[in-house]
């Protein structure tokens, strides 16, 4: 399949809508839920990390500290990703699928379109935006916990924001971002697999965007592991 | 012309097609006939290249599918136009979108003679005013439309139906069929049509190919048809009391 995609490329001018047809779908739509989430959770870290330091010789810029490491190392990259594993893979899953059913595909081929160039390669392109969206991620995870410990009272910002300059190491943020050029590999193939080589009619297509759900979010958490023990823990 | 030599096709140990030999013809509506499961829409498939045939040869023109080279193969089906049983019109597309997918995918033509060509062919199969809309919103029969405009915008030198008239009201169904005719007869294109529907045999089939299971079991035209005593045809055709009469009326000269 992989081989496929990237032979007998589409037309250029037709390849460039696609695009950037894919970025508005893949991307651009997404943007409102992940801001949504990030904040939110962000907020949750900061207020979990702050109600649990109940020493009081444990400084209070640990509150900082920890939303920043949970939201840049795991949350923004691992967790957006699982969720996006829903949100983009059901779609990439039924609409392909649907196309199949409906023998959309079938219509791509006869008339001599690589139908895997055409629905799949505009989809992993789209996707090599994706560390944009992990990025407004974690700056917003990184507000919302600000927001959550000054404006309820657990820390003050000078603290918070000591906390989250503390020990930076910038070798994190490249980490998390070559997880999430995998992760995006990961999610414009593994359900675009799904819904292609489907088969059956719309009960089906429901069924392959639940299985296509299940296997993207087991191989991020799988790589997810793999990669923290390659970059992190060697 | 395609000739279709000696066909045979199987899916596991199920063999759909057992030899099959038939030539449609150009500038003629040929129709593949014959009760499901029959081997109708595998020996289609196999025409379109969707389906690779174990044995046998499938030529158009002269030029074997089976020994053409990947380029020679995406230039021959740029040739083929298809109609589709569930029109699988893009559903992301416009109705306009759709009939200029094929010239925007394999031709260098400009957006002025693009839109030239899909209005013109738009107004061929009568529905200039549909331009904008999506084939959501558009009844079945304007869909089946669309796809006939997709497939012969680009000129095609092979015309292939799968089921045309399926799910349409019997006045849609006879404007469906005479379009394909004049069309076919206008360019002349071989149109090869794979049908269940009888009031198609009588009113276009200038070919017709009885297949039963997986063998061709009669062929001829829509006036042999009525004086044909093959049993597996006259059992298929003239199942239903309608068309009993209408035969035996034919066989009357009335």
């Amino acid at each position: 399949m992989l081989k496929e995609i990237f032979n007998k490329q589409t037309k250029w001018s037709v390849m460039r809508n696609l695009i950037f047809k894919e970025i508005d779908d893949l991307i651009i739509d997404s943007l409102g839920i992940v801001a949504f989430i990030s904040f939110f959770v962000g907020g949750v870290v900061s207020i979990q990390t702050a109600l649990n330091l109940t020493n009081p010789l444990i400084p209070k810029y640990l509150i900082g500290f920890a939303t920043r490491q949970s939201v840049i190392l795991e949350f923004a990259p691992t967790f957006i990703s699982v969720i996006m594993a829903g949100k983009m893979g059901s779609f990439i899953t039924s609409s392909i699928g649907t196309m199949r059913v409906t023998e959309q595909i079938d219509a791509l081929e006869v008339m001599g379109v690589n139908s895997l160039n055409y629905l799949v390669f505009p989809k992993i392109i789209a996707l090599l935006f994706y560390p944009f969206v992990i990025g407004i991620s974690m700056f917003l995870g990184v507000l919302g916990g600000w927001i959550a410990g000054v404006y309820g009272g657990f820390t003050s910002s000078a603290e918070f924001i000591n906390g989250a300059q503390m020990q930076f190491i910038p070798f994190h943020i490249v980490y998390a971002f070559i997880k999430t050029i995998i992760f995006a590999l990961l999610l414009a193939t593994i359900p675009s697999f799904h819904g292609y080589y489907m088969k059956g009619g719309a009960l089906e297509v429901g069924k392959a965007s639940t299985v296509s759900f299940v296997w993207t979010s087991v191989s991020i958490i799988l790589f997810n592991y793999i990669l923290t023990q390659l970059l992190l823990g060697s | 012309m395609i000739e279709v030599k000696n066909v045979e096709k199987s899916f596991g140990e199920s063999k759909i097609l057992k030899g099959v030999s038939t030539v449609f013809e150009t500038g003629k509506t040929n129709l593949i006939i014959g009760q499901s499961g029959s081997g109708k829409t595998v020996l289609l498939k196999s025409l379109l290249g969707i389906h690779k045939p174990e044995v046998g040869t499938i030529s158009f023109d002269g030029r074997i599918y089976s020994e053409l080279d990947d380029d020679e193969k995406r230039e021959l089906r740029t040739e083929i136009g298809m109609v589709f049983q569930g029109s699988a019109l893009f559903d992301s597309m416009t109705v306009a979108e759709n009939v200029a997918f094929p010239l925007r995918m394999f031709t260098n033509k400009s957006k002025p003679e693009i839109k030239e060509r899909v209005d013109f062919v738009l107004e061929r199969v009568a529905l200039k005013d549909a331009h904008h809309k999506l084939p959501s919103e558009i009844s079945g029969g304007m869909q089946k439309r669309v796809a006939i405009a997709r497939a012969i915008v680009n000129n095609p030198k092979y015309l292939f139906c799968d089921e045309p008239n399926s799910g349409l009201d019997p006045n849609t169904s006879i404007l469906i069929d005479n379009l394909i005719k004049e069309i076919t007869e206008e360019y002349n294109i071989t149109t090869v049509i794979n049908t269940h529907d009888m009031n198609s045999v009588m009113e276009i089939g200038e070919k017709i190919l009885f297949l039963k299971n997986g063998l061709k079991a009669w062929e001829g035209t829509k006036e042999e048809i009525f004086k044909t005593d093959n049993e597996a045809v006259v059992a298929f055709v003239y199942s239903s009391n309608l068309f009993k009469k209408v035969r035996e009326a034919h066989l009357k000269g009335y």
